[in-house]
């Protein structure tokens, strides 16, 4: 739960329905309508092919750790050591996030292990997307 | 674009280098300018155009008393001034402008007039990266580093490597601000910072500041100074968040703006004598020396493991000491620049015998932008 003093995003109109979708506990990207590319951060049109016709659409929450750091100096809103991790997701983007319900160490921290997403409200309007190590 | 068409006659750091206390951000850029001006025998008179990063250099024009044909305020990191150095070359081609200066001053450690950077909340970093914990570069420039370690097979000993053999090179420089040798166990018996980067393998954090003037070649003849031409530039861009790199392993700016200036220079890899690499963490020379093309992917850590880029090895690199070693106020390319300058004039501290061609490459934010000057002594 929320963490005081953590960093907090302010949502814009490009990003609302992300942080909409999280707030619902659905990790949501974008794809292009007319090329098929997924991708994230959220802007609305293609970073490929520059099309506007694109779609919101549910993620899988399922994907892989990608790389990190584990970090020891002390951030507010958070207890040194603690990774700061790149996940890739199963559609293809990555994203920056936190590795939780599991050891802040190298050797819990394996590259290419499976992660899942999992939803920690911060205040009444932000939940941040998290992974944890994946569950069978 | 220009070969050989456009030279640097001024160049100079500031007075001091380490701990400043006696100037703020704009003296310092003041005093390495006024400097720069001395050492080619110039005055703010003389100078028509002008360039900077972390002030505006409308701000610096004013202070100067400079009245400018042409001004570039580009600010994209580091690497600032690299690019600073190509817009200035192809004004001076276009003659846009006859004499221009180049600034840099930065208050890193001592923070007078240098105000503190913070991420918006609403901007896409503030948004997607800063909620999950990172503080600044030592945090996040080093995220792609387990990946790329994990694709080649390198180790945290051979990273350890770069910073020795760096402190080699600071060891013969007096103004470096680490000077004591130190080994690849003293590496990695440093502070952990954000594993796998401990404390050695992070860049300093001082005061100081640098400035170059370019002109033209055919008016370079007239200075007192030795001329150091500009043979090829290149630059490029990527991303603002260390999360969306293309490739973990590789900067797609650096592989953009490195074979750009090879390309514009008409040299290959071996006519190098001397190769400087922006190198905020331990990381960057790996990556500099594959993107750039002097290795093949993976092989860079072998490479300076092997002592081919120590004192005495075939491709002598960042012998200034670097940023690791020598000075880092946050946006070293000025003095990546003028350790590429002081080689090609044959007065560095650790000078490369002989040495005719200078590679200077930078990077800006975190993988966010590049630059890459190449430098000659050769007349055209």
């Amino acid at each position: 739960m929320a963490q005081p003093g953590r960093a907090l995003p302010q949502p814009t109109p490009e990003t609302q329905h992300f942080w909409d979708g999280t707030k619902a506990n659905q990790l949501l990207l974008q794809r292009c309508d007319d090329c098929s590319q997924v991708y994230f951060p959220p802007r609305p049109f293609c970073p490929v092919c520059a099309s506007r016709h694109v779609s919101v659409i549910p993620a899988s929450g399922k994907g892989i750790l990608y790389s990190y750091v584990i970090h020891h100096r002390p951030v507010p809103g958070f207890t040194p050591p603690y990774a700061i991790a790149v996940v890739q997701l199963a559609e293809g983007p990555r994203m920056m996030t936190n590795i939780v319900e599991c050891e802040q160490t190298p050797e819990a921290l394996q590259l290419d292990m499976p992660v899942e997403v999992v939803f920690e409200p911060q205040t009444d309007t932000i939940t941040l997307p998290l992974f944890r190590p994946a569950k069978g | 674009m220009p070969h050989n068409t456009v030279a640097v006659v001024g160049a100079a750091e500031t007075t001091k280098l380490g701990v400043i206390t006696d100037l703020s951000q704009i003296g310092l850029h003041a005093d390495a300018a006024l400097n720069a001006m001395k050492d080619c025998g110039l005055t703010p008179k003389d100078i028509d155009g002008i360039a900077c990063a972390n002030e505006t250099p409308v701000q610096l024009a004013h202070y100067l008393g400079i009245t400018p044909t042409w001004i570039d305020g580009t600010a994209v990191g580091g690497c600032s001034f690299m690019i600073h150095v190509r817009h200035a070359a192809a004004a001076i081609e276009a003659g846009l402008a006859k004499t221009i200066l180049i600034t840099h001053g930065e208050s890193g450690k001592s923070r007078i007039g240098n105000p503190p950077r913070s991420v918006h909340p609403q901007s896409l970093n503030g948004q997607f990266e800063q909620p999950f914990g990172p503080m600044g570069p030592p945090s996040m420039f080093t995220i792609p580093v387990l990946r790329y370690m994990k694709t080649f097979g390198v180790t945290e000993e051979q990273i350890a490597q770069v910073c020795v053999v760096q402190r080699e090179w600071a060891g013969k420089n007096p103004r470096a601000t680490f000077r004591n040798p130190i080994t690849t166990e003293d590496v990695l018996n440093s502070r952990m910072i954000a594993y796998p980067f401990r404390l050695l393998m992070c860049c300093l954090v001082t005061d100081g500041g640098g400035a170059l003037i370019l002109t033209s070649a055919e008016r370079a003849k007239d200075f007192p100074t030795k001329p150091v031409y500009i043979l090829g530039t290149g630059e490029s861009a990527e991303t603002p968040m260390i999360s969306q790199m293309e490739d973990f392993t590789s900067s797609r700016a650096f592989r953009v703006a490195g074979p750009t200036a090879f390309k514009e220079a008409g040299i290959t890899h071996k006519d190098v004598d001397h190769l400087m690499i922006y190198d905020a963490f331990a990381h960057l020379p790996l990556y500099g020396l594959e993107d750039l093309g002097f290795l093949p992917r993976g092989e860079a850590a072998g490479f300076i493991a092997a002592r081919n880029t120590a004192p005495g090895g075939k491709l002598p690199l960042n012998t200034n000491g670097g940023g690791l070693s020598y000075m880092h106020s946050g946006m070293y390319g000025m003095y990546a620049l003028q350790e590429s300058v002081r080689q090609m004039r044959g007065i560095a501290p650790a000078q490369v015998p002989g040495a005719k061609i200078s590679v200077c490459h930078g990077v800006g934010g975190m993988f966010a932008a590049s630059g890459t000057i190449i430098f000659s002594n050769q007349a055209p």
